[in-house]
């Protein structure tokens, strides 16, 4: 008897993103790291408004790319070391599709809460109004890149001992257009220059992860189970 | 192709082109540094500072030219399994990032006296700098992992997808119209440089050029060496 392969899909899907919420999971943390380090900010800087305001947007996406770095270190680690990721592999989805799998998952569970809180982060930075909007939505449109791309490294570190900082030095350089996009964006839209540029090409910087991500996390992760 | 798999046949080919690769660096390196620095014309605009673009360009130029071959060579050792592919990438990734690093740094000592700064978050200027990242990030994965065939095959993978930077490098100058001057050497139309300082950049460019071939070469040859050795080790310690 074979399930079909949406159903198994799906089982992935679940399964990782119950995973993260379930207590010691990615998700809380990766949101709370969020919150605070925002906050860092606004110590570091001081409490000006202008100041803060004119990097609110900034602040926002570079903190939301580090949680999410953060959060990827365990993409792949943690079924790696209990042999679980060898059973996927066997999957008729094929590792590609494990793969794909496990980075919507992520992305559902892990990215899509820190867009959601981004609006009082927001608020905290003093962005101003005309900010939101566009901030959310350049989030909503770029943040799938950082899921996609960041698996990739994941992916090649998940069999080095304290893969973390290497993953970082792997993932944050391919990281660069999607930040300078997301904050192109907001601030085209807060300079009332228009943001369909900045969008549009944040948004082909996701489409080309997309094509890439999941294929290249398979080899890497067929490399790691050789 | 597979030919060059036997490393022996790989070194006896590289000790052919080697003689002749060191007598044009050699001859191109003193000829261009003697036109760069003394046999051509300072510019209208921009004096004697001008000479730093005969290191400056050739050394951009191989610093990508270099990253196509660490990829090209990645490609080949992820698709054929060719064994000499990935320690031809391991080889390049240093030359690569010094070539890149010497760019970086002969534009900002250019920029301060030319634009009043030595660092601008230009398209270019950017990409360039994120093209440094990849070179180190390559070269770190290389020494992440204990088994050396599994770092390379990492490694190649990572360097193909790096590949994205490239063309956001070539073409950053015509998409963000920012401080860093369009092509003008190869572009549509024929250069727009003056012969006077042309010759010398392409005989500049042959050097570097040439450089890169003897280096890659010696540290190929090393690589292999170096792989002998271990395995002789392993040999001697386990046989």
């Amino acid at each position: 008897m074979s399930t079909p392969l949406s159903a198994t899909f799906r089982a992935i899907l679940m399964r990782d993103i119950r995973l993260a919420w379930s207590q010691g999971g990615t998700g809380t943390m990766a949101l709370s790291f969020f919150m605070i380090a925002v906050t860092l900010f606004a110590f570091g800087v001081g409490p000006e408004p202008q100041v803060l305001a004119r990097i609110a947007a900034g602040v926002i996406w570079v903190v939301a790319l580090l949680a999410c770095l953060l959060s990827l270190d365990r993409l792949y680690q943690a079924d790696y070391e209990d042999g679980s990721l060898d059973d996927l592999a066997l999957s008729p989805l094929g590792l590609t599709g494990v793969a794909a799998a496990k980075i919507l998952a992520h992305w559902l569970a892990t990215v899509v809460p820190l867009i959601l809180i981004a609006p009082l982060l927001g608020m905290f930075m003093n962005l101003a109004p005309e900010g939101y909007g566009i901030l959310l939505l350049s989030l909503l449109v770029g943040t799938p890149a950082l899921s996609l791309i960041g698996s990739i490294g994941a992916a090649l570190t998940v069999s080095v001992r304290r893969g973390g900082v290497l993953m970082a030095l792997l993932v944050l350089p391919l990281y660069i257009p999607t930040l300078i996009f997301g904050v192109g964006a907001v601030d085209a839209a807060m300079g009332m220059v228009g943001s369909s540029a900045n969008l549009a090409l944040l948004g082909a910087v996701t489409l080309v992860a997309l094509a890439i991500g999941p294929f290249a996390s398979a080899a890497a992760l067929r490399l790691a189970l050789e | 192709m597979h030919r060059f798999a036997n490393p022996a046949e790989f070194n006896r080919l590289a000790d052919r082109i080697l003689p002749w690769a060191i007598a044009v660096m050699a001859i191109s390196l003193v000829a261009g540094l003697y036109l760069a620095l003394i046999g051509s014309p300072p510019d209208y605009q921009q004096g004697e500072s001008v000479r730093i673009m005969y290191i400056h360009v050739p050394a951009a130029w191989m610093a990508m030219f270099t990253y196509m071959v660490m990829a090209g060579a990645s490609f080949v050792a992820i698709v054929w399994r060719h064994p000499l592919a990935e320690l031809a990438g391991k080889a390049a990734a240093p030359i690569g990032a010094t070539f890149t690093a010497l760019a970086l740094i002969t534009g900002s000592l250019w920029g301060k006296p030319m634009w009043g700064t030595y660092w601008q978050w230009d398209g270019r200027m950017t990409s360039v700098l994120v093209l440094f990242f990849l070179y180190l990030g390559y070269m770190a994965i290389w020494h992440g992992f204990d088994d050396e065939e599994k770092a390379g095959r990492a490694a190649a993978i990572l360097a193909l997808v790096g590949v994205a930077n490239i063309p956001i490098i070539k073409f950053s100058v015509d998409w963000w119209n920012t401080l860093h001057q369009p092509a003008s050497v190869f572009r549509m139309g024929g250069p727009t440089i003056a012969d006077s300082m042309l010759w010398p950049l392409f005989i500049m460019a042959t050097a570097f050029q040439a450089y890169f071939v003897v280096v890659f070469l010696w540290r190929m040859k090393l690589e292999i060496n170096q792989r002998k050795l271990s395995v002789m080790n392993r040999a001697e310690v386990y046989g």
